[in-house]
């Protein structure tokens, strides 16, 4: 194991690459292995991240930057998202409960979807679009342009310099984003409840008064921390480990988005059942 | 020498060695290689890229390196710098063993390594300045100081009026001699330049050469010079600095006093070691390879 060193430093040193040389080629046709592989790989580039949090340079003036950039550079589209989200659930959940005379309880409805899975759900698929294809074409160019490989000749980390600042950025900005949301959301749905279907503001925001709880609010926090995290590490991981020139930036590029959306709706489903079961929320 | 002597009348930071210089003076520790490979072999997946290669670069020592294009050259650069692992073999900068250490340490031992990258590696989205600047930001250096250091190393390379630009807005060669720039700031002791004449005039190729003589003559900077270019050759290894009485520099030719020049050649055969000596042995080499090399048929 002694030929590692980094999880992406100048291709032959890439864990992927270790287990191409550890094993006959065929056998990395095995997606498992594969997989693995690559698992392997995120997780010693978290391990380099987490270490490198504890001592040296520490770059704030780049993580502000990059805060400023994810926060308020997303905040417009998050609140699109958010806005529309929740004006289309009451258009289309108002019938259903008028139909059962609950139409009193449209607010409730609306709120506890939002708050506990579509907020932080849709705003951290739409910060991956926008924010980890952005970190993974960025990281992507200076691996293929040696901009990466000066850095570390001129004696920087760019695990430090680069990673940390990024991961960081994404796992403070995204709960505040996803805050965003659900308010918009809730006036997009007081909207929809309001114009559309008449019903009085103060019953509607009354029942979303009564349907959120303080749990639900901290559970809805929880899950962007983690989503954060994982958007970063994902765009981060992929744009490092990219190769094969410009169209290496292109394939890194989709697949951090594709693979960060598909463990953030993975991770929703276990960090919801977690958050059930430690507090105990879920249940009417 | 006369080049020591001209060395020592440079405020050099060399005060260190007196104590010890006379014990220094037969010491293995005076004579020890600043770089030294032993018997390194690398491969890309099945292609063996380097076989076997062992040499060393002595304090003050220029060695240039030839071979085909795809030979090498750059990866032996990229292995000094502790920028990919060997398969086998040993690496040692300044005797200190780096084929093992990890990333922390050797961001130390590349603190005393310049690079100038064969494809400029500039920062694209700094401008020129911060480009120069990066090493001496990263060191956390006053900015009056660092401006100071940036504009010295800039009108070095004689691109002090480009300060302001971005590096997408620089000709080939504009962009190499920032990156030259930046190799230089905070005056490393080792040099690595992989072609850095590729694609320049030749008065410029000539200005890097002086540079490249300059730092090994009077700063005593120990270096490896990748290039293609028998010019480039000629001038490393048949010219010497020194600095006259009215303290400028001058550039004087091989034999006009006695001097040893200290360059050596180094040249990348199928992955081996194909020639190392002196720039005379070489020209007068019989071997059909290294003929075509040096004359071109
Ligand atoms: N990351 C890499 N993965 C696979 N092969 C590589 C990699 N880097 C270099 N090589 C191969 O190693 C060989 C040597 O490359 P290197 O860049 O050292 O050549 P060079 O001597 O500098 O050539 P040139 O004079 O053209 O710059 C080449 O055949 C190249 O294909
Ligand atoms: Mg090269």
């Amino acid at each position: 194991m002694a030929a590692i060193c980094l999880p992406f430093c100048a291709g032959r040193c890439n864990l992927t690459l270790f287990f191409k040389e550890a094993l006959p080629t065929r056998f990395l046709m095995n997606p498992l292995l594969r997989f693995i592989a690559e698992l392997q790989d995120v997780s010693l580039l978290l391990w380099r991240s987490i270490v490198s949090l504890r001592h040296g340079p520490r770059y704030f003036a780049e993580t502000l930057r990059q805060m400023d950039m994810i926060g308020v550079g997303s905040l417009p589209i998050v609140l699109l998202t958010g806005f529309f989200t929740g004006g289309v659930l009451v258009l289309q959940t108002y019938p259903t409960l008028e139909y059962y005379s609950l139409q009193n309880e449209s607010g409730r409805s609306v709120a506890t979807s939002l708050i506990r899975e579509l907020g932080p759900v849709l705003s951290a698929l739409m910060v991956s679009g926008r924010i980890g294809s952005a970190i993974a074409a960025e990281l992507g160019s200076m691996v293929v342009s040696q901009q990466i490989e000066a850095m570390r000749a001129l004696g920087t980390d760019p695990i430090r310099k680069l990673v940390v600042p990024r991961i960081t950025a994404l796992i403070m900005m995204l709960p505040l984003l996803t805050v965003a949301a659900d308010i918009f959301g809730l006036i997009g749905g007081g909207i929809v409840a309001n114009y559309i279907y008449g019903q009085d503001i103060h019953v509607f925001s009354e029942s979303v008064r009564n349907g959120i709880s303080t749990k639900d609010i901290i559970a809805g926090m929880v899950k962007p921390i983690f989503f954060g995290f994982i958007i970063g590490l994902v765009a981060c991981h992929k744009g490092l480990s990219t190769s094969g020139g410009t169209v290496g930036v292109g394939r890194s590029v989709t697949n951090s988005v594709v693979t960060a959306s598909i463990w953030v709706i993975i991770f929703d489903f276990f960090l919801a059942k977690a958050l059930q079961y430690l507090l105990d929320i879920g249940r009417i | 020498m006369l080049v020591d002597e001209a060395n020592s009348a440079l405020p050099l930071s060399d005060d260190i060695e007196f104590t010890d210089m006379k014990e220094a003076v037969d010491s293995p520790d005076r004579v020890a290689p600043v770089i030294e490979f032993r018997d390194v072999c690398l491969s890309f997946d099945e292609k063996v890229i380097l076989n076997g290669i062992s040499f060393s670069v002595r304090r003050g020592e220029t060695k240039i390196i030839l071979g085909r294009s795809g030979g090498g050259k750059s990866t032996v650069i990229r292995l000094i710098l502790g920028l990919i692992k060997p398969d086998s073999g040993r690496i040692l900068i300044d005797g200190e063993d780096i084929t093992d250490h990890d990333e922390p340490a050797l961001m130390t031992v590349r603190q005393k390594m310049g690079m100038v990258f064969q494809e400029g590696a500039l920062f694209d989205s700094l401008p020129v300045y911060e480009n120069v600047a990066y090493r001496l930001r990263e060191q956390g250096v006053e900015e009056d100081e660092v401006e100071a250091e940036v504009r010295r190393m800039l009108r070095f390379v004689a691109l002090e009026d480009a300060i302001e630009k971005m590096p997408s807005e620089l000709s080939g060669g504009m962009r190499r001699r920032v990156g030259i720039a930046r190799a230089l700031v905070g005056d490393p002791e080792i040099v690595l330049f992989d072609e850095p004449t590729a694609g320049l005039d030749p008065p410029t190729a000539r200005t890097i050469c002086e540079l490249a003589i300059k730092l090994r003559d009077l700063h005593d900077v120990s270096s490896i010079f990748v290039t293609h270019e028998m010019n480039n050759l000629r001038y490393l290894s048949s010219e010497y600095a020194v600095i006259d009485e009215g303290g400028e520099v001058r550039f004087e030719k091989e034999g006009e006093r006695l001097c040893m020049i200290n360059t050596e050649i180094l040249m990348l055969r199928d992955g081996k070691v194909g020639f190392e000596g002196k720039d005379e042995e070489l020209l007068r080499s019989e071997d059909p390879y290294i003929r075509t090399f040096v004359h071109g048929k």
